[in-house]
């Protein structure tokens, strides 16, 4: 019974993140809608961790196999692919890393930031 | 051999889990970068279909019943970001900081690098959502001119590639903050990469699962104005 109610209330979820996509008129697909419905959800008391946590685990543990079909599907579009590939392929490689790069370093500075400002305010106190 | 496949619905969805084990046995057993499960897996069904001379219609009638669970799978990242609310809220400048500097690098290199190879409006567009999660990323593309079939690949390949470089270039750059780490992978490589995010630990799975969200929609806001400069 445990994992019928835990995979009916996700799947419910997800069908009310397609319904708001459907309805507003905006590029969000219904898994970002179904994601902050959920989270919503589980932060108003509506739906309690205990009642999504074992499915929930299950689904996200096996989320990369569900990349590879549409992954898979690369050798189908790869006609049109092909003419553009080298430019795409260098720009999307380089890209990646600096965007991996200047987020990571950002993040970690702000945040190493704030802890020195802590520790100062806290020296003063 | 296309036929008798023609009458499984179980032989994608057996290629794709055996060639996804074949590449976890590989990373196990050499610690390379370039043996990434994901990676080995889509390559080794590739070959495959090639090699029996098997359509991929044959393959996805099987396979996309693991596609059918990317939605319900996506919302239950709702899950692991629910228990790291705390983190967040202690933290949001440096997460909400962080992602937006991420958006701003991902438009001005590809305006820098489409420039450099003159490419044209239409192949420019196409790239700028390369970093987003793909249902977002299309609409991204599709209003603003590109082509979204390429779009998607291009976007699936960004998150392969973000999967399989996350682990070194945070070692070699010194990324060591669980939340810098999940936040980097997020913003750079959307839910593939969130898949190597959710190994490492769980902040740094909940941390990417945020950043999807929400450099998707600050690329939904500021792609249209990166769009005019080229």
């Amino acid at each position: 019974m445990k994992y019928i109610r835990q995979f009916a209330i996700i799947l419910t979820i997800s069908f009310i993140g397609e319904g708001c996509h459907f309805f507003i008129p905006l590029p969000i697909p219904a898994s970002i809608y179904g994601l902050l419905i959920l989270l919503f959800a589980l932060r108003a008391g509506i739906v309690r961790v205990e009642s999504v946590q074992d499915v929930g685990r299950f689904l996200v543990e096996i989320m990369p196999l569900m990349f590879i079909p549409a992954a898979v599907g690369l050798m189908e579009t790869w006609p049109l692919l092909e003419p553009v590939f080298v430019p795409f392929l260098v720009i999307l490689v380089v890209s990646t890393i600096l965007v991996m790069a200047v987020t990571g370093w950002c993040t970690q500075g702000i945040l190493r930031l704030e802890e020195k400002k802590k520790k100062e305010s806290r020296t003063y106190e | 051999m296309n036929e008798m496949m023609q009458h499984s619905i179980f032989f994608g969805g057996v290629l794709s889990l055996l060639t996804y084990g074949m590449g976890m046995a590989f990373r196990k057993r050499w610690k390379f970068a370039l043996f990434n499960p994901l990676l080995i897996s889509i390559v080794a069904c590739i070959l495959f279909l090639i090699a029996f001379e098997i359509d991929y219609e044959t393959y996805y009638e099987g396979a996309k019943y693991l596609s059918y669970l990317l939605t319900p799978a996506t919302v239950c990242l709702a899950i692991p970001l629910y228990e790291q609310l705390t983190v967040l809220g202690r933290n949001w400048k440096a997460i909400l900081g962080g992602i937006l500097s991420g958006v701003l690098t991902s438009f001005g290199s590809i305006f820098i690098l489409a420039s450099l190879f003159h490419l044209d409006h239409s192949a420019y567009v196409t790239l700028l959502p390369k970093s987003i999660t793909t249902a977002i990323g299309m609409g991204v593309a599709e209003e603003l001119g590109g082509y979204v079939t390429i779009c998607v690949a291009i976007i699936i390949l960004t998150g392969i590639w973000g999967n399989i470089l996350a682990g070194i270039l945070c070692r070699i750059l010194r990324i060591t903050h669980p939340i810098a780490k999940g936040v980097a992978i997020g913003s750079s490589s959307h839910a593939i990469g969130t898949v190597k995010a959710m190994e490492m630990g769980i902040v740094e799975g909940a941390m990417s699962s945020l950043s999807i969200v929400i450099s998707g929609i600050l690329t939904v806001i500021g792609a249209p104005i990166f769009a005019q400069f080229l």
